[in-house]
């Protein structure tokens, strides 16, 4: 495992990151901010905790495990964790994951929200965007761009999941 | 991870599978209770309910729960006794094998269908309900709904009443209670006790009285009124006064037992009224919680993974 | 053929005490002479070294379903089977179509047997007309027919007092009475043994009791009617112990066991995934009934092992088990798997199995056979010890494929069977 980018530097691009989407959103009456497991969810509280000052906010949760559209391929990891959504109707989304890569896990996400409501806009903010695409999905909001080889594994750490401090790093 | 190809019992399951099953169903519980009741996961996929014995709840909870993920379900019910002449089960099952499915869900009259199913058929197996066998989602739905009422299994006593001999719930129930680490007592007339039924490791009561004393779960059997004025029971009235779940027989359980039962309720047999239709009473609370299990053993067994070897 | 030495082989001979390395010369169907050596010009040799030649082997409960139920068994088919598994001689039951209760389905299960040259049938008459426990049969007219017994196999005799004129016109003919004992009543419905397992798997139960108190009564019943009582296929620990208190007091009761009942108990039924191959009568018993048999081997109380060889159509044992007919074919697979779980084992001695096999059976029914006593009918199965195969049950001469026994790997197998001087199988 390489680390590729320590805690203040990740820390001090979440925080300019918030800035920006906050920027972005000030003139809507509330966004809500979901995260996507696992990853998605630490990051999502971060930036929550340095818009909300600004503006209101509802905070939500998802779990793409039941939209995924590689279950025959994989192994499912059998416990699923909880979807919680606020209503996301006409509602600005904002979709909150660790790292962009094939964006598949974005695809499933939206068909997911999209079964709770109809939301007026959702953006899309990664801490990481590895590119490699395979569906046509760009986030809006980027904390960092890192290439990596086929076979290697970009891995983002908070402590809330892993037990260790906020970092990134890349993993053969 | 799960390996398991089919679910034919809750005797073939570790207490860490039978965790995973009701973990997963907490998740489908939810999707339940969203604005859209469907998501995709099984899309593609087949499910065969193949009932050789009439049941309405159980094929319907199990058609519900693979719509609800997507799949195509899709029913043949048949009645045994066309099999003993002509079409064999193995018959039946190569013919439901050509078709291809994805899983398939068998109600037989008979103990062990599904198991010789399962060992002929390359999809899934769920039984759901073998003769007076096993019934294992019956007895998952019913650990899911003590679960969501006590919060835990471990240590609390369960009372079932009822006709022993007779019941699959029962056996597949005293399973999955005793590998979560659950008291079970039993009652019920001794002629509808077998002998050797100790040995699954239950207590057996002569009485109601004894059987609730102190109990947190209280689980009434049907009581399959053709049993009445054979060898069994001499007459239902004599039932309802020796077994049935009342007000008064109620009085000896924990004050906030619950009562359960698989359905369909014979009111005024197994079961008054008042106790039916009491606070106490979760028996819909089990239907609902039989469409999430139902959900997370498709879910499971669709996705299952060859295990590896090492 | 009709005159060879059997060289070389391993002679054992538990009625004459014979036990020794031997040759034997066998001519017009009689053992005329065993001698350490004999040499005879111009007559056939055939070497047996390393096998072991014994007197035929008998098994008394045979079901051959001819007439009536061909499509399981024809007298053709089981007595192939017979002589492929070692048998010179079986009995018959009666339970066919129509019941062996008169002497015309006597003389024609006899002569159609007798034409096809194969092991030797002795049918067993029915007790009661159809079998119905209603009226005696014509028990004088069926001995004179042929039949060497009399019994309503299947069914007991539930009627206590028409039993004991059974017992008591079989005196007349001093023929043993073979009861299936079984209490209708209490067996009621029941699929397989009732205890643990059938309480855990929801099935109906048989249990011991069902079987125990019809030897109780039937051994009280030849008591004192002073008559000739064989228990068919006994089962229980409790039943054993009857008969074995029944022998000390002196009463005339003898008893059969089956090879199934000694190797295998009601676990197999989930063992073998509700298979209906563990489906008969009586069913599959507990670990300690089935150790209680195996002590009745050692200390005498059991007198013969009889296979209860009961074909049924493939498509009648692919039913629901609980639907499924009771019974499993076993002519072709009891020697087999006797050889090898009981005297390879160290259970019984293989001098025993075949007083089991052969020396008791002729006795009990008063069959020729049952020796190697010069004079004596030349009635002879060899066996390898150290044969080793698989069973196979697609290579069954029988029509009846369903055997808990199909795949085992065993040691030791017939590999010669001769009757009346006739090489009627062999395998060497």
């Amino acid at each position: 495992m390489i680390l590729v980018k320590g805690k203040k530097e990740v820390e001090e691009r979440i925080e300019s990151l918030a800035s920006e989407l906050l920027e972005k959103v000030k003139s809507e009456k509330s966004v809500a901010i979901i995260g996507i497991h696992t990853r998605g969810i630490p990051l999502a509280s971060r930036i929550i905790e340095y818009i909300k000052p600004y503006i209101a906010v509802e905070k939500g949760q998802l779990d793409i495990t039941f939209y995924r559209d590689d279950l025959s391929k994989i192994a499912p990891n059998p416990v699923v964790k909880a979807t919680k959504l606020p209503p996301i109707d006409d509602k600005v989304v904002v979709l909150i994951d660790d790292v962009l890569y094939t964006g598949r896990t974005v695809r499933a996400a939206l068909d997911e929200l999209i079964d709770f409501g109809r939301p007026k806009k959702v953006y899309l903010v990664v801490l990481v965007d590895r590119e490699e695409r395979e569906l046509p999905i760009c986030a809006d909001f980027i904390g960092f761009k890192i290439k990596v080889k086929k076979g290697e594994k970009i891995d983002v750490k908070f402590p809330e999941t892993d037990g260790s401090e906020t970092s990134i790093y890349i993993r053969r | 991870m799960w390996y398991k190809k089919d679910l034919l019992g809750i005797k073939e399951l570790s207490q860490k599978e039978i965790l995973t099953i009701l973990d997963v169903a907490k998740n489908f519980k939810e999707v339940a209770a969203r604005p859209i009741k469907k998501v995709p996961t099984l899309r593609g996929k087949t499910v065969i309910n193949l009932f050789f014995e009439p049941s309405t709840r159980t094929r319907i909870s199990f058609e519900i729960a693979a719509k609800r993920l997507s799949a195509d379900s899709l029913n043949f019910s048949s009645s045994s006794s066309s099999l003993v002449k002509g079409e064999t089960i193995i018959d039946t099952a190569l013919t439901l094998e050509a078709m291809a499915p994805d899983i398939v869900i068998v109600r037989h009259s008979k103990v062990g269908i599904p198991h010789k199913l399962a060992s002929i058929l390359k999809s899934s197996v769920v039984n759901a309900g073998d003769g007076a066998h096993e019934h294992p989602t019956q007895a998952l739905l019913d650990a899911f709904t003590i679960l969501e009422h006590k919060g835990k299994i471990e240590g609390l006593s369960v009372a079932i009443i009822g006709d022993i001999s007779h019941s699959r719930v029962v056996r597949s129930n005293i399973h999955l209670l005793t590998k979560l680490g659950a008291k079970v007592r039993v009652a019920g007339p001794l002629t509808l006790i077998p002998p050797g039924f100790e040995k699954l490791g239950v207590k057996i009561c002569k009485s109601i009285q004894s059987a609730v004393e102190g109990c947190d779960v209280i689980m009434a059997l049907r009581i399959q009124k053709e049993r009445q004025g054979r060898v069994f029971i001499p007459s239902l009235e004599e039932y309802y006064e020796m077994f049935a779940l009342t007000p008064q027989t109620l009085k000896y359980a924990k004050e906030d037992a619950i009562v359960m039962h698989p359905g369909p309720i014979n009111r005024g047999v197994e079961i008054s009224s008042e106790i039916a239709d009491s606070p106490r009473s979760v028996i819909l609370d089990q239907v609902s919680a039989g469409v999430a299990v139902r959900m997370a053993i498709l879910y499971l067994l669709a996705n299952v993974k060859e295990k590896q070897d090492g | 053929m009709d005159k060879f030495i059997l060289k070389n082989g391993l002679v054992i001979d538990p009625l004459e005490g014979i036990h020794d390395k031997a040759d034997i010369y066998v001519e017009n169907g009689k053992v005329i002479k065993i001698a350490e050596r004999i040499t005879k010009r111009g007559v056939k040799q055939i070497d047996l070294d390393g096998l072991v030649v014994a007197p035929g082997f008998i098994d008394i409960h045979v079901h051959l379903r001819e007439p009536g139920y061909e499509y399981k068994e024809d007298i053709e088919s089981g007595l192939k089977a017979a002589i492929a598994g070692g048998f010179t001689t079986i009995c018959c039951m009666p339970n066919t179509k129509p019941v062996n209760d008169n002497p015309y389905i006597t003389e024609y299960i006899i002569s159609r047997a007798n034409k096809l040259k194969l092991a030797k049938v002795y049918p067993i008459g029915a007790i009661t007309v159809r079998q119905e426990g209603k009226i005696l049969t014509p028990m004088a007219q069926l001995k004179r027919a042929g039949v060497i017994a009399f019994s309503d196999d299947g069914f007991s005799v539930e009627n206590s007092d028409l039993l004991l004129r059974a017992f008591q016109y079989s005196n007349h003919f001093n023929t043993v009475i073979i009861q299936h004992p079984e209490d209708n009543y209490l067996s009621n419905g029941g699929v397989m043994n009732e205890g643990e397992v059938s309480a855990r798997l929801g099935m109906r139960g048989i249990p011991n009791i069902a079987e125990d108190v019809i030897i109780a009564r039937d051994i009280m019943l030849a008591d004192y009617a002073g008559s000739r009582y064989h228990v068919a296929h006994l089962s229980t620990k409790k039943g054993l112990e009857l008969v074995k208190e029944a022998k000390k007091s002196n009463i005339k009761v003898t008893c059969e066991v089956t090879p199934h009942h000694l190797l295998l108990t009601d676990r197999s039924i989930e063992e073998y995934n509700f298979s209906t191959c563990v489906k008969m009568k009586p069913p599959l018993r507990t670990e300690k009934d089935r150790k209680a048999l195996i002590e009745g081997l050692k200390d005498g109380t059991v007198d013969v092992i009889a296979s209860d060889h009961a074909p049924h159509h493939k498509d009648e044992k692919e039913l629901p088990f609980e639907d499924a007919p009771f019974g499993i074919v076993g002519l072709e697979t009891t020697v087999s798997v006797l050889l090898d779980r009981l005297v390879r084992e160290g259970i019984i001695s293989l001098e025993r199995l075949i007083e089991l096999l052969s020396t008791n059976p002729a006795k009990i029914l008063s069959l020729p056979g049952g020796t190697l006593k010069e004079g004596s009918v030349a009635d002879i199965t060899v066996i390898d010890p150290q044969r080793e195969h698989t069973i196979d049950p697609k290579k069954f001469y029988s029509k009846g494929r369903s055997t808990p026994f199909a795949g085992w790997r065993v040691k030791g197998k017939v590999v010669m069977t001769i009757i009346e001087g006739r090489i009627v199988y062999a395998d060497l």
